[in-house]
């Protein structure tokens, strides 16, 4: 819908531009004005970066559902779903970027790597996920590039360079290249389980964080992303598709039913990780579970990660949501941002135990804050740039990319 | 290094020295003393736990840096190279003890009072180099990177003591090789009243504590 992507487009500026301040104030001053510090060493941009590489990896994970295993239904919503997962990744890199301290030293992780290393890795897997998405999205536009690039002007020419000399042709080099995008989807599959499951590992393989050293942990991170990214592609097929919900209502309505089977397994980990460690009590394992239920931020854990991400969508999705897309487009849009907080309660209950008991009040400084997080302002204000930007790109992208994949069917 | 915990008498001398001879920015210290206080008041007594960094044999940190900037040298000590860590943090979150710290470019004086103490633009000698300091040069390292105790290695090189050996008003604290079997560490660090701390890890720390 067209008004919808400029108002997204409108909103993405305007973030953008007030979250520039932010980025100038990082690329400046450093990292003297964030919250966290070394007790907490992972705070607000951690939670992004897992938050958006997971959304990636979830809407890519559907879009092979249509182009690797042949769910024509959900076809019309496969571009849409590379592209996000694309846009999504590419946040994700600036959100894990900006957290570096020595930002340009980034490519030391290509240059002198370590095979030690869960998050040398992830790092590895998530470039060649990059080029994968980018040849993926190519393979399947093409056509479309050619065929636009005849409409002239400075579009056309846009066109023209994004095709890269392809010349258009007919049914059979469609067909062509929708065989490319199934091996490359095919490929990507495994990838995707690779680089999101590794990011799972990054944290599960920290014996010194009880909270998150369990085999569950990489598999939750799995069935949260397919359960978050499902929910944002439920959402934008109902309401960024052209005519989506009335259009497609039987895509929508089946992506939401799809998503009910993710959102079911998620919360069951959830209940089973949760069950066990408050039974026990070993803080290690007791603390960070109890201090996410009742502790104060317990309002991310019951308002976002239970009431948003979960309970709110299960209900619509099991009653109005089989019959109105609008009602499983919203309940998709109310657990993706819902996600937000249970990505928050993955990294943060991380720190919520002492490394050895009394250690938070041997010494009193800046930074040195034991338990204790909020978020500066200057990290907010950087978040607010590295999604403003990602809006602004999945808007113009959305304006400009040949995105709808059943146009031909249509005509 | 073999720290007898009934000769400690929590006076901090060992945190202020290292703080002095490190040149440590607010945030980041190589060296806590952890209280523990047992009873209830006003029956109350109190127990000490020096830590600097164990110098584990096998560092959960050193695996999981992904650019090899934190490595474990021959002689044992875990160093940073400052021109290598990206900071990423990953080796404080994987480190059981809390002995890393990430230095976020912070300042004692400099914005906070009107004047500048010279203490804030002093030089630190990590690693036997010179790192200069200077609110102007925010992205020098060893800003931006994590950064722990080594032992004071520009000490050692030299044939000194590190800071919070020297400087221990009970001689609490004993520094030498634990392979060379003569040597004062090696026969305490057999004593049958000896503790590491979180031995379950698999870290093999090699800092003892005489109980």
């Amino acid at each position: 819908m067209r008004k919808l992507v400029i108002f997204i487009l409108v909103v993405g500026l305007v973030t953008l531009a007030v979250g520039s301040f932010g980025l100038f104030e990082r690329l400046t001053t450093g990292l003297v004005k964030v919250g966290w510090g070394s007790p907490i060493p992972w705070a607000l941009w951690v939670v992004f970066y897992i938050y958006f590489i997971g959304l990636s990896a979830g809407s890519f994970l559907v879009s092979s559902l249509i182009y690797v295993f042949g769910f024509k239904k959900f076809e019309a919503v496969g571009r849409l779903s590379i592209f996000t997962a694309l846009v999504s990744l590419l946040t994700a890199m600036v959100f894990i970027v900006v957290d570096l301290g020595h930002m340009e030293r980034a490519f030391f992780i290509f240059i002198r790597p370590s095979f030690t290393s869960p998050l040398a890795w992830i790092v590895w897997l998530y470039t060649a996920y990059f080029f994968l998405l980018l040849t993926e999205a190519w393979f399947l536009m093409r056509q479309d590039f050619a065929r636009l690039s005849r409409t002239g002007g400075l579009s056309g020419r846009l066109y023209r360079l994004l095709a890269l000399g392809t010349k258009e042709g007919g049914e059979e080099a469609r067909n062509q290249d929708m065989k490319v995008v199934k091996v490359l989807g095919a490929i990507g599959v495994p990838l995707a389980i690779a680089f999101h499951g590794g990011t799972g590992t990054v944290f599960a393989v920290s014996v010194a964080r009880a909270y998150w050293y369990s085999g569950l942990f990489p598999l939750m991170f799995l069935v949260s992303a397919l359960a978050s990214g499902g929910a944002l592609l439920t959402a934008l097929a109902a309401f960024i598709l052209p005519n989506g919900y009335r259009l497609h209502r039987d895509l929508v309505i089946g992506l939401g039913q799809l998503l009910i089977i993710f959102l079911g397994i998620d919360m069951l980990m959830e209940i089973a990780e949760i069950l066990v460690s408050l039974y026990g009590i070993a803080p290690a394992h007791f603390i960070p579970i109890h201090d996410q239920l009742f502790g104060p931020n317990w309002y991310i854990f019951w308002f976002l990660g239970v009431g948003c991400a979960l309970i709110l969508p299960l209900l619509i999705l099991l009653t109005i949501g089989r019959k109105s897309a609008v009602w499983t487009g919203l309940a998709g849009l109310i657990s993706a941002i819902g996600f937000v907080g249970v990505r928050w309660n993955i990294v943060l209950p991380g720190f919520a135990v002492e490394e050895l008991p009394g250690i938070g009040r041997s010494f009193f400084e800046p930074h040195w804050t034991y338990g204790l997080y909020v978020p500066s302002a200057m990290e907010w204000r950087v978040s607010l740039f590295a999604i403003g930007l990602a809006l602004t790109v999945f808007a113009l992208g959305n304006l400009l990319l040949p995105l709808e994949s059943a146009r031909r069917h249509e005509i | 290094m073999v720290i007898d915990l009934k000769k400690c008498v929590g006076c901090n001398a060992c945190t202020i020295a290292c703080k002095a001879e490190n040149k440590t920015p607010p945030g980041v210290t190589y060296h806590v003393v952890i209280e523990e206080e047992i009873g209830r008041y006003p029956n109350v007594t109190r127990r000490f736990l020096p830590r600097p960094c164990l110098q584990c044999q096998h560092p959960p940190c050193v695996r999981v840096c992904p650019v090899n900037a934190t490595y474990k040298r021959a002689d044992g000590v875990v160093v940073v190279d400052y021109e290598a860590c990206i900071g990423c943090r990953y080796c404080l979150v994987a480190c059981p003890y809390g002995a890393r710290s990430s230095d976020l470019g912070e300042f004692y004086t400099v914005g906070k009072t009107p004047t500048v103490a010279e203490y804030d633009l002093t030089p630190s000698f990590d690693y036997g180099r010179e790192w200069k300091r200077s609110p102007d040069h925010r992205g020098a390292s060893p800003m931006g990177n994590a950064r722990k105790c080594h032992f004071c290695l520009h000490r050692l090189e030299r044939g000194m003591l590190p800071a919070c050996i020297t400087t221990c008003i009970g001689g609490a604290r004993y520094f030498g090789d634990l392979n060379d079997g003569d040597s004062l560490v090696a026969k305490q660090a057999a004593s049958p009243h000896v503790m590491r701390l979180k031995e379950e890890l698999g870290t093999e720390p090699s800092v003892y504590y005489l109980l």
